[in-house]
């Protein structure tokens, strides 16, 4: 009797460990960041199309802030594109570009064709500052407070579900909302 | 011995590792024994764009720009475990192919022990199972 029952356990558990692995496996390609509650890494970087002016980090402390990590070649960012410009539209938070191994000329065509929601675009056309914010693929956007500190990374498009249910739920719990 | 086996598990990895990594972004050692370094410590690093590729094989741009990271490290004088930490503290533990043993990952370090432990233990039964009664195969069917 228990030689019977035995091999059907086995299968069981071995189903519902393979479900588990399914249903794991959809999130597998988004990877937590270790660097959500740390400090934003230190750069220096020109302003998109205009590099005789350069930013650093320290110019972005002081207020919250969505870095949003795009460029011309990346077809996802045109599907996020009409979210971020409705972010920026609403005051409720700032966005700042990271213009992610690009051309100059291409993401101000880029710009000029789609809308330009961005407050500020920080030039990274080597992809060296993307490394130290352990970017992988783009668009990645990364909440950060005003004292600099990353509260939130999200990989893939935003979706105005994520901005309503996370991203504007942090911005208010830290304390420091704009206005 | 074993020195001949490091021989041939380099000379493989020479072959997998140099050819692709040279075609996009050749990097010149000046001496062997850091290419060495560097072509064991990018077959060990994951792709994060394509996931199961290594930083070696990897035609990914992020791919590029970190073996072209790595090589510059090694160039300043970094160990490999510096740059192994550079990229955790970047990308988390993921890109190791060989997860670090840490109450996350326990599962996975013990599971093949339990499976084998396990998978002994029911060898052992059936086979004294059989001994002791060696006509059993009538009653199981």
């Amino acid at each position: 009797m228990i030689g019977r029952i035995i091999p059907i356990i086995a299968f069981v558990l071995l189903g519902l460990l393979l479900a588990v692995g399914l249903k794991i496996s959809d999130h597998k390609t988004v990877l937590p960041s270790p660097l959500i509650g740390k400090k934003i890494p230190e750069f220096s970087l020109p302003v998109l199309g205009q590099d005789d002016r350069t930013v650093t980090h320290e110019d972005l402390i002081g207020q919250p802030f969505l870095l949003n990590v795009w460029a011309s070649w990346c077809v996802t960012c045109r599907v996020e594109h009409p979210v971020i410009e409705q972010l920026a539209s609403s005051g409720r938070l700032r966005v700042v570009g990271l213009n992610y191994r690009d051309q100059p000329e291409d993401a101000l065509a880029w710009l000029a064709y789609f809308g330009d929601p961005y407050a500020l675009n920080i030039a990274d056309v080597k992809g060296r500052t993307a490394i130290d914010f352990g970017v992988y693929a783009a668009p990645e956007s990364f909440l950060v407070d005003a004292a600099g500190t990353i509260l939130f990374k999200h990989i893939g498009a935003l979706t105005q579900e994520i901005i309503d249910t996370e991203i504007l739920p942090l911005i208010q719990s830290s304390g420091i909302s704009p206005q | 011995m074993k020195s001949g086996w490091l021989g041939i598990f380099l000379a493989i990895v020479a072959l997998v590792a140099v050819v692709p990594a040279l075609a996009d972004d050749p990097l010149i050692f000046t001496d062997a024994e850091t290419e060495v370094r560097y072509q064991q410590l990018t077959v060990q690093l994951r792709c994060l764009v394509c996931q199961n590729q290594n930083l070696a094989d990897s035609d990914a741009p992020l791919a590029q720009d970190l073996r072209q990271e790595i090589y510059y490290m090694m160039q300043a004088g970094r160990t490999d475990d510096e740059i192994k930490q550079f990229l955790i503290d970047r990308y988390g533990d993921f890109v190791l192919y060989m997860p670090p043993v840490k109450s996350n990952t326990l599962v996975l370090w013990l599971m093949p022990a339990v499976l084998l432990i396990g998978g002994a233990l029911v060898v052992l039964i059936v086979v004294r199972r059989r001994k002791l009664n060696p006509g059993g195969q009538a009653e199981n069917s």
